[in-house]
């Protein structure tokens, strides 16, 4: 045991957790008769950060929402967001599948964090709703829960899990992002304050009301605390959820998933994050490390790319799963996604005249910042970092010479099955 | 004699001002449906039109305001500010007049929505705005059955000019929007 | 300091915008406006408000400095 198994502990890798008497047996019952000031400082002593993509840290977002239900805009509502969008990553389905009481009881945590009346446990459709369903059930019998907690589905696309598409699929309509302000801490689902986090993010907070926030800082980055789920995938034997302290070494996360060949970049933080180069050091996997390279943990997304891959066929099939993920809302966005991703694929087709770098360039510029959710920005951040870090691969394409010796597709474009989670300490 | 001679001057003006209202809001009609349209019109900047459109509109108000006023004070004929705004119930020509009234009021409805269209919001503006299909034929009528001797004169022309200017118009707009879903 | 929005679920792209404050206003290939810089000059600031009440759709939004916006 290394002790980095807090949300996905060995013991609970065929499913026990999902029973409520097994689950309380490993970490204790939900206590909700802690006074609220006592869960708010140790919310925030702990330095829980939001574990969607975004690294918000959790305590500044719950002031928000308590100042918001403060001016009178009735109670607020408290959502468990496990609609994550990214194909590359499991983790909200792992943790909604293995250990899915943690989650239940971050949502009452966070209900009595903001003094909610209403909870909403929001997923993909699939077998996963009427399983986290009956599981509301037997908490609600069991007399667990102080707030009543319904589950909403979305259909299983990227832009779901994205905050005002989530808000709008609450109220009963359809899953797609709107024109934001004002910010849904203040007026969200149904005009209420709501309080939006990604499952993980709930899960530690079920831990850190149970065991402080000392116990919470013990693992992880002083300035980012805690484990993360990191969804590894790519060139690796055993790609799955591993539960890993922030700044955990690239390598010793790739070894946990057993590496058999060089790996050339990674990237990081999903479809719309980072790619890094794989250098011979073992780079921190921590926001403060990865900033250097333009990169962010995000929602802990690590693909790995071999030697033998090549780059640039990865990012044009990733940017033509974007482009398709748009929701056709806003102009630049509709219209720019599918020409970046044209670019692409004839960069990665090569030859071509030097130009069409200019022009992705162009197009780049032309897409980011210019819609109403940040799909056309990720999407762009994500090309950027490919074209420098692929630079070099970039100039032989044009010439029409690819390095790669492995053309088959690497990149997972629908949300994978695999239901298991790699045991760090394995 | 002088009472006579100024009424009829009353009466002209009315006419006159009535007439050329006609005509501005025919105008109005046949560049809101090219603005409709949303794709622009080759060397006339969609700007333009709109700009156009709106000051039209303005101007056209203003005619209707004396085309009114003389029609009221005019002692010809005895029509009063209630019948100039309550559709049928003036005692002369109640049906006609009736329809000029009604197509004031939408006309007021229509300027003002629109002054305020930012603070209303799109979609109760549109809703409104809809209504001007209704009346720009309700002037047309109007101003066909009130004018005595539009039948015999080139108000006839203006009028079947007027109907071909905004055919023209909605047939561009109809034409474009099958081309455009939006 | 001033500077325009737009809503860009709202735009549809017809461009009124970018001919009445051709300053601040491009038009992209899409025929969806740039805003040229962060802040709108006073100067150019009449042809702005010109372009905001003209927008057929209402999706664009000046935002002045002593009612800041919440959030991007």
């Amino acid at each position: 045991m290394s002790g980095w198994d807090r949300l996905l502990p060995d013991s609970g890798a065929s499913g026990e957790l999902r029973d409520l008497a097994h689950h309380e047996r490993i970490y204790g019952q939900l206590d909700l008769r802690v006074s609220r000031s006592a869960l708010l400082s140790a919310i925030r002593d702990s330095g829980l950060t939001g574990r969607g993509g975004a690294g918000f840290p959790s305590s500044r977002k719950i002031d928000a929402v308590r100042a918001a239900t403060g001016s009178g805009r009735g109670d607020s509502i408290v959502v468990a967001n496990g609609a994550e969008g990214e194909p590359a990553s499991d983790k909200d389905k792992v943790l909604l599948t293995f250990a899915p009481h943690l989650v239940l009881d971050g949502l009452q945590i966070a209900a009595k964090a903001v003094d909610a009346s209403e909870a909403v446990v929001y997923v993909h459709e699939g077998p996963i709703v009427a399983m986290v369903a009956s599981l509301v059930s037997v908490r609600r019998r069991a007399g667990v829960d102080a707030v009543p907690t319904r589950v909403v589905s979305a259909p299983a696309k990227f832009i779901s899990g994205q905050e005002s598409a989530l808000v709008s699929r609450i109220e009963g309509g359809l899953a797609i992002p709107r024109a934001t302000p004002p910010p849904i801490y203040q007026r969200g689902i149904n005009r209420r304050p709501t309080l939006v986090n990604n499952v993980e993010t709930l899960a530690h907070m079920a831990l850190v009301a149970r065991f402080g926030a000392d116990w919470f800082r013990s693992l992880g980055t002083d300035a980012e605390p805690g484990t993360m789920l990191f969804s590894v995938s790519g060139a690796v034997q055993r790609p799955g959820v591993v539960e890993a302290p922030i700044g955990v070494g690239l390598a010793t996360l790739l070894q946990a998933c057993i590496v058999t060949e060089p790996i050339q970049a990674v990237l990081v933080g999903g479809y719309h994050g980072t790619w890094i180069s794989v250098t011979g050091d073992d780079r921190a996997l921590c926001d403060a490390s990865l900033q250097s390279v333009g990169g962010r943990v995000g929602a802990g997304v690590v693909i790995a790319l071999s030697d033998a891959t090549c780059g640039l066929v990865e990012v044009a099939r990733i940017a033509g799963y974007l482009a398709n993920q748009s929701a056709g809302q806003c102009g630049p966005c509709t219209n720019g996604l599918p020409a970046i991703a044209a670019a692409l694929s004839r960069l990665a087709a090569g030859p071509v005249d030097a130009s069409l770098l200019l022009q992705l360039d162009l197009l780049n510029r032309l897409v980011d910042g210019r819609g109403a959710c940040r799909h056309p920005d990720g999407t762009v951040r994500m090309v950027r970092s490919a074209l420098s870090v692929f630079a070099g691969e970039v100039h032989q394409h044009l010439a029409g010479v690819c390095t790669a010796t492995y053309h088959e597709a690497l990149t997972p474009i629908v949300p994978s099955a695999h239901k298991s989670f790699v045991g760090a300490s394995s | 004699m002088s009472s006579a001679s100024s009424g009829s001057a009353l009466w002209f003006l009315s006419r006159g001002t009535g007439i050329v209202s006609l005509l501005l809001l025919t105008a109005v009609m046949a560049l809101g449906l090219l603005t409709r349209g949303g794709r622009a019109i080759p060397g006339l900047p969609a700007s333009a039109v709109t700009l156009l459109h709106r000051n039209a509109s303005l101007l056209s108000l203003a005619f209707l305001g004396v085309h009114i006023s003389t029609a009221i004070i005019d002692p010809y004929v005895s029509i009063n500010v209630v019948d100039a705004f309550v559709p049928f119930v003036s005692a002369y020509q109640p049906f006609w007049l009736g329809l000029g009234a009604l197509a004031l009021d939408l006309g007021v409805a229509l300027v003002v929505t629109s002054l305020v269209r930012v603070r209303l919001g799109l979609r109760a503006w549109r809703a409104v705005h809809w209504t001007a299909y209704a009346m720009w034929p309700l002037i047309l009528v109007h101003g066909f059955t009130m004018g005595p001797d539009i039948r015999s004169g080139w108000l006839l022309g203006l009028s079947v000019i007027s109907i071909a200017a905004v055919s023209l118009a909605a047939t561009w707009r109809w034409s474009t929007l099958s081309a455009s879903p939006r | 300091m001033t500077t325009l929005r737009v809503d860009w679920i709202a735009c549809d792209g017809r461009g009124l915008c970018a001919e009445l404050a051709p300053e601040v206003i491009h038009v992209d290939p899409w025929g969806y406006p740039v805003i040229a810089s962060d802040s709108v000059p006073s100067r150019v600031l009449p042809h702005v408000r010109r372009a905001v009440a003209a927008c057929p759709t209402l999706a664009l939004r000046l935002v002045e400095p002593d009612r800041p916006s919440e959030r991007r």
